[in-house]
C-alpha cells in the first residue's frame, strides 16, 4: 500500500459516487444511501485488492466477489464500468426498460460472479465458492460484501458456521456495518452488538476499521487471512449516505431518488470533495 | 428407492470427481458406503438447508455437479429462495433430491410429507422435475443426472411400484412409459402410488375393463404428446398422486391437454385435495383414507364408465 493507491482508490470512490447519484437519478432507482455507504469498500476492492481482469472476467485464477448486499448493484456497477469490464456509457441505462443494469445486482454483466438481491443469499454462495477452492488448492480468495441488515437472516450465520468449521480462511466477508437497515435504525431493530465479539465467537478472525478510511481498509484486505486457518471478517464502520451531507445518517436517503435541487446540491458536495 | 439412488451414486463416483454429495445432516446409515469410499465427495452441512442450497449453488458454479439430500420438504420448502435464486436463475449444476416423497413417513407425521413439493419446484424455470415410480425408474434418473447439465429435482418414494421395465427399455426422460396398454381409461400415475394404479388396472381388467397406465416419472418437461394421444384413444382420463391435486401431476396434465387441444371423455384428479395428510397411519394405509388405494381408483373409473362399482372391497 502506498499515498499512490490510496489517492487513486479515493478517486475511484469520489467517481463510483458522481456515477450512482446520475443513475439513480436517471434511472429512477433507489438505494443511494446504501451505495455511498460501501462506495469506498468498492474502490478499495477494485482499484487495488481484487486480483481481477477485464480482458478475461471469468479467469479460474481471478479473485471472486460477491455482492450480498445486491442493493447496491449500482456501485458495484460503477465500479466494474471505471475498471474497463463495460463501457462507462452502459451505467446511464441503470433501471430503465430494456437494461442489461438491473437494481439489484445482475450476473449477466461481465465482472459479475453472482446475482443477488434476496438478503441473506451471498454469504453461502461465497462459502461454496470457497470450499471449491480449497478442494482443489486454488490460489484464489472469495470475497463477499455484507449489509448489516441481512445479519437478521438466519442463513447468513448458517453460513457463518459453515465457513469456520471449515476453516475457509480463503473467504473474506465485509460487513458494510452503517447502522440503519431497510427502515429503521438497527438499534430500534435487533440490535446487534456485540457485533465482533458475535463472529469471533463463530470461529472468524474478525477486524473492525473505519469504512472510509482507505489507507485502513487496504491494510486491513491486504492482510487476509486474518489468521491461518480462519474465514475473515472485516467489520467497516460506516455512514450511510456518506459523501452527502443531506443524505448522511438518514433512513429516507435508502430509497429516495435524488432529482432536482437535490441532485445539484449533492453533485456539487461530491464534487468539492479532493 | 433411496437405496437404488445411493447404489448409482457410489457406483458412479469414481468416474465423477466433479461430483459432490451434500447430506442435511440425514441419511443415517444409508450413506455410510459412500462416505467411507469418497469422503471428499460427502459433505454433511447440517441442519442447515438454505445454506445447502446457497453453498450447493457456490459449488456448481466452480464447476460440481452437486447433490443436495434430505427428507421431505426439508431439501425444497424450507430453501425454496436459494433454488430459486441461486440455483435456478443461475443455471447451476445443483440435483434437489428429496427422500420421502408424498406421504413415505407415515406415521411420522405431515411435517415429513411432500405433498406439495411438484407443484412448486415444476413452476421453477430451468427446473427439471423427476418422480419415479420403480426401483429401475430411480436408478436410471439418478444415472441420468450425473450427465444431465443444470437444476434438478428428484422425488424419491418409500413405497415403489412393482418394475414394469422391459427388455432393452432405455430410461427417456420427459417421456411418460406407457406401463400397461388398455383403450377404457387412462390412469396416469406419479411415484409409488402407480402400484395402486396397477392394481386397480388387474382387478378392472378381470371385469372386462382395461386401463391404460402410464408412468409420468418426468413432471417437468411435460411428455404432452403421449397425454393427448391418452386423451382421445382412452375413455377418458385420471391422474393419482400422493400430492395435492392442485398443481401437481393433475394440473400439470390439465394445462397440458387443454393447450393440447385434447379433451378427454372424462378428467379427474385423485390426490389430496385441500387438506392436510394429518391422519395417523402408514403410508399404505393413509392412501386409503386419503381415496388414492387401489379400490378406490376402481371405484373411480367404475363410477365413470357406469360400471358395476364394488370390484374391490
Amino acid at each position: 500500500m502506498n499515498a499512490q493507491t490510496t489517492n487513486g482508490t479515493r478517486a475511484l470512490a469520489k467517481r463510483i459516487r458522481t456515477h450512482v447519484l446520475q443513475m439513480t437519478s436517471i434511472g429512477g432507482g433507489s438505494h443511494v444511501g446504501a451505495i455511498f455507504s460501501c462506495a469506498d469498500i468498492f474502490a478499495v476492492l477494485y482499484g487495488g485488492i481484487l486480483n481481477v481482469d477485464p480482458a478475461a472476467p471469468e479467469s479460474p485464477d481471478r479473485d471472486r466477489f460477491v455482492l450480498s448486499k445486491g442493493h447496491a448493484g449500482g456501485g458495484l456497477y460503477a465500479a466494474l464500468a471505471e475498471r474497463g469490464f463495460f463501457p462507462i456509457e452502459k451505467l446511464l441505462t441503470h433501471y430503465q426498460d430494456g437494461s442489461d443494469l438491473s437494481g439489484h445486482v445482475s450476473h449477466k454483466l461481465p465482472g459479475v460472479d453472482v446475482s443477488t438481491g434476496a438478503l441473506g443469499h451471498g454469504l453461502s454462495i461465497a462459502a461454496g465458492m470457497a470450499y471449491a477452492g480449497k478442494l482443489r488448492d486454488a490460489g484464489h480468495r472469495v470475497f463477499s460484501l455484507l449489509s448489516d441488515g441481512e445479519c437478521d437472516e438466519g442463513s447468513t450465520w448458517e453460513a457463518i458456521l459453515f465457513a469456520a468449521h471449515h476453516q475457509l480462511s480463503n473467504l473474506v466477508a465485509i460487513v458494510d456495518y452503517n447502522r440503519i437497515q431497510g427502515i429503521a435504525p438497527i438499534a430500534d431493530v435487533l440490535e446487534l452488538e456485540p457485533f465482533a465479539d458475535k463472529w469471533t465467537a463463530f470461529g472468524w478472525a474478525v477486524r473492525e476499521v473505519d469504512g472510509h478510511d482507505h489507507e485502513a481498509l487496504h491494510r486491513a484486505l491486504s492482510s487476509v487471512p486474518f489468521v491461518d486457518g480462519k474465514p475473515s471478517c472485516l467489520i467497516a464502520h460506516t455512514t450511510k449516505g456518506k459523501g452527502v451531507s443531506f443524505m448522511e445518517n438518514t433512513v429516507l436517503w435508502h430509497y429516495r431518488i435524488p432529482r432536482g435541487a437535490e441532485f445539484d446540491a449533492a453533485l456539487a458536495e461530491l464534487e468539492s470533495q479532493s | 428407492m433411496r437405496d437404488a439412488f445411493v447404489g448409482v451414486l457410489t457406483e458412479l463416483a469414481p468416474q465423477h470427481p466433479e461430483l459432490l454429495f451434500l447430506s442435511g445432516d440425514l441419511g443415517f446409515g444409508v450413506l455410510n458406503d459412500f462416505i467411507a469410499r469418497f469422503p471428499r465427495q460427502f459433505l454433511n452441512v447440517g441442519v442447515a438447508e438454505q445454506n445447502m442450497s446457497g453453498l450447493a449453488a457456490g459449488l456448481a458454479m466452480e464447476g460440481h455437479t452437486v447433490f443436495t439430500y434430505s427428507i421431505g420438504n426439508f431439501p425444497t420448502l424450507r430453501c425454496l429462495e436459494q433454488i430459486r435464486n441461486d440455483i435456478c436463475y443461475h443455471g447451476a449444476n445443483v440435483k434437489i433430491v428429496c427422500v420421502g416423497g408424498g406421504m413415505s413417513y407415515g406415521s411420522v407425521g405431515f411435517s415429513h410429507h411432500a405433498t406439495e413439493d411438484l407443484a412448486i419446484l415444476r413452476c421453477l424455470p430451468n427446473m427439471l422435475v423427476l418422480s419415479p415410480c420403480d426401483l429401475w425408474e430411480a436408478a436410471e434418473a439418478a444415472r441420468y443426472l450425473l450427465s444431465h447439465r443444470g437444476p434438478a429435482y428428484l422425488r424419491l418414494d418409500k413405497s415403489a411400484a412393482p418394475t414394469t421395465v422391459r427388455p432393452g427399455e432405455t430410461f427417456r426422460p420427459g417421456s411418460i412409459r406407457t406401463v400397461r396398454e388398455g383403450s377404457d381409461v387412462t390412469l396416469a400415475a406419479t411415484g409409488g402410488v402407480l402400484a395402486e394404479a396397477l392394481l386397480a388396472a388387474d382387478a378392472l381388467a378381470e371385469r372386462g375393463t382395461f386401463c391404460r397406465v402410464l408412468s409420468v416419472h418426468t413432471i417437468k418437461p411435460l411428455d404432452a404428446a403421449t397425454l393427448a394421444a391418452a386423451a382421445s384413444e382412452t375413455g377418458g382420463m385420471i391422474s393419482i398422486e400422493e400430492h395435492a391435486v392442485d398443481g401437481g401431476l393433475g394440473g400439470a396434465i390439465a394445462e397440458a391437454l387443454m393447450e393440447a387441444g385434447a379433451f378427454p371423455g372424462f378428467f379427474v384428479r385423485m390426490g389430496l385435495r385441500n387438506t392436510f395428510s394429518s391422519v395417523i397411519g402408514s403410508q399404505k394405509y393413509l392412501r386409503t383414507v386419503y381415496s388414492l388405494d387401489a379400490a378406490s381408483i376402481a371405484r373411480t373409473v367404475s363410477a365413470k364408465l357406469g360400471i358395476d362399482a364394488e370390484i374391490l372391497s
